[in-house]
């Protein structure tokens, strides 16, 4: 997963779009590029009217729908956020990324108002969620990390009553047909099974119709396939215009869907930028790794500006790039030149796991074995 | 929890607290543990006590009155008193532990609706329990008739507000649900024993009876049995119900944890 195909990406093309109709006001809603650009059953479901958020053609995003400047909270001794500052633009996906213990939730609970913050500002689409807690709550869906529901209430008994809160709530009947849960109207919540929990809590998240969604953790505890459905459900979602701020610790799921991600440690942000950016930054340059058909002598290499260094693992050799220039054609050339030819040539970049590691210094798989 | 200015209007608001109503109501249906200890424990109680005959006798040393008499405001306080200890903060303490409550409070309505459906649902079932005691006293046991219903009621209300609020607070106080079943049976049997279920007040020592009135059940005893004699109850019953709402109100709201 690297930059070609962040590139390639169609919500890089909404977002364009997106900034083009900021720019000319034009009357066509931005976000229906996401929509169709979307891939299979996504884009069909983002087209259907009405069901998620509504949002509407909502013009230039003069205003970001969550803004947070110098957050800071403690919880006696323990300093959970230190100063956190970070703006979502609406229809965008957010990531929040970190180690445990980082953060990350309490950042996301004084978001929402669940938290009164230390000290910081906190506004969500203007508004403050201390002040303003039920028109926050009203424009905001949350789903929180493990929150289970009555064993022995009926899914559809479950959302009516949640559809009952919100003034202009969505239709039950279209939500789960969305989200896959049509057929478990009349199963207890003690029924489901992990994945039709998580989406029954992403239901209940979206019921209101809000203009942002907040998920957090929401993949934890899903199987793959599960997991690979609740993304393209994510993207389904901002298809329709909803912003969405995504608390997780799986780099391949922020990498997938965020637009930008914050990476939090230790109650500060320590990185804010695009998954690629990040992962830029981690970058001590791209590697190049092959057979050479013929030995050669290392300097024809390590002449190259390009290069920084040649190492010999047996018969492999690895180039690693100064993170200048375009390390693999001038490699193939200088080999090329002499008469060597390069085998089995496999191109490493390094993504926001890498990211993830150098920027905090925690490894991310150590983290999910903990839980 | 402070906020009441829902911005949905008075119908959608009321019907937003009626679904969730609705729902509890079901859960107490298919969980039926707080129906079996509020309307079937007491009836049945009620019924192996009307089929023992002594207890259908006036007895001198209950002033005049039969056992089953006495027995009928006891077996009231017993169905108020499990369903407030156990019926109310057993399902709170489990909402708050698989954070159903912390979800709430993520959605525009405060969660102290949630409390407030669950203890009227409890309530209900207590008033249901009730209604049933008595027309089967009366009516198959030929059993007092309260002759000051009005008071009666009073007293009943008062009792609720007395231990409703102490459910709250074991509710606040316990981490788990198993942590209020412990509390809640601390509590409850030295209430349910001041109120009279083993050893009835009218033959304690004045001691112990003095106590027995200074105790929320065995206050509430007191003042439903004067109340089914045809006297409005001295106001000492009355007094001490309302002093133990009043604390028990304060302190349920005051440490009342959401999460």
């Amino acid at each position: 997963m690297g930059i070609p195909q962040i590139a390639a990406d169609p919500r890089l093309d909404a977002r364009a779009g997106h900034l083009q109709e900021a720019a000319s006001g034009g009357g066509r809603p931005p976000l229906n590029g996401a929509a169709s650009t979307s891939a299979g059953t996504v884009a069909t479901i983002s087209r259907q009217d009405g069901a998620i958020g509504t949002y509407g053609p909502r013009r230039a995003a003069s205003r970001p729908a969550v803004e947070i400047a110098h957050l800071r909270k403690t919880y006696g001794e323990l300093v959970a956020v230190d100063d956190v500052s970070f703006s979502v633009a609406e229809g965008e996906i957010f990531g929040i990324l970190g180690p445990n213990g980082a953060g990350k939730t309490t950042t996301v609970e004084c978001a929402i108002g669940l938290r009164p913050p230390d000290s910081g500002t906190v506004r969500l689409l203007g508004l403050d969620p201390q002040a303003d807690r039920d028109r926050v709550h009203e424009a905001v869906g949350v789903q929180l990390q493990a929150g289970a529901l009555p064993a022995k209430l009926r899914v559809a008994e479950i959302l009516h009553m949640y559809r009952s809160f919100y003034p202009d709530p969505a239709d039950v009947g279209e939500l789960t047909e969305v989200l896959g849960l049509a057929g478990k109207l009349k199963d207890y919540y003690k029924s489901l099974s992990g994945g039709q929990r998580q989406r029954l809590s992403v239901a209940l998240a979206l019921i209101g119709r809000p203009k942002v969604a907040v998920l957090d953790e929401m993949t934890t505890g899903l199987d793959p396939q599960a997991r690979r459905d609740a993304w393209a459900l994510i993207e389904g979602i901002r298809g329709r215009g909803v912003t969405i701020v995504l608390v997780t610790h799986f780099m391949e799921e922020a990498e997938r869907l965020c637009d930008r991600v914050a990476l939090i440690d230790g109650g500060r942000v320590v990185a804010l930028d695009t998954p690629a950016g990040l992962a830029a930054r981690a970058r001590g340059g791209k590697s190049v790794r092959f057979v050479p058909s013929v030995p050669f002598d290392d300097r024809l290499l390590t002449g190259l500006a390009e290069v920084r260094r040649v190492e010999r693992e047996g018969q492999h050799v690895t180039v690693t790039g100064t993170g200048t220039g375009e390390l693999v054609n001038a490699v193939i050339l200088a080999l090329h030149t002499a008469g060597v030819t390069a085998r089995d040539v496999q191109l490493d970049s390094s993504n926001l796991e890498d990211a993830f590691v150098k920027l905090t210094g925690n490894h991310p798989d150590q983290e999910g074995a903990a839980r | 929890m402070s906020s009441l200015s829902l911005s949905l209007p008075g119908p959608a608001r009321r019907a937003a607290f009626g679904q969730i109503v609705l729902n509890e109501a079901r859960l107490a249906r298919r969980q039926p543990a707080s129906l079996i200890a509020g309307v079937v424990m007491p009836v049945v109680l009620l019924v192996i006590f009307g089929a023992i005959p002594s207890f259908r006798q006036p007895a001198a040393d209950l002033g005049g009155l039969t056992a089953l008499d006495v027995y009928v405001p006891i077996l009231i306080v017993l169905s108020l008193g499990l369903l407030a200890l156990f019926g109310l903060p057993m399902p709170l303490t489990t909402y708050r532990e698989l954070g159903v409550l912390r979800r709430l409070s993520t959605t525009p309505v405060p969660p102290w609706w949630l409390l407030a459906a669950q203890g009227l649902v409890q309530l209900c079932v207590a008033l249901t329990g009730i209604v049933i005691l008595l027309v089967t006293s009366i009516t198959v046991y030929g059993a007092l008739v309260p002759k000051s219903p009005g008071a009666l009621m009073l007293s009943i209300a008062l009792t609720a507000a007395a231990v409703f609020p102490m459910g709250l607070l074991i509710a606040s106080v316990a981490k788990t649900a198993t942590g209020a079943s412990v509390i809640g049976r601390l509590v409850f049997f030295p209430m349910i024993f001041f109120a009279g279920m083993w050893w009835p007040r009218e033959l304690m020592p004045g001691v112990l009876q003095g106590v027995s009135g200074f105790t929320p059940l065995g206050a509430a005893v007191e003042a439903m049995q004067d109340s089914m004699q045809g006297q409005f109850p001295p106001a000492a019953p009355l007094l001490v119900l309302v002093a133990y709402a009043l604390v028990f109100g304060f302190l349920a709201k005051r440490f009342f944890r959401w999460e």
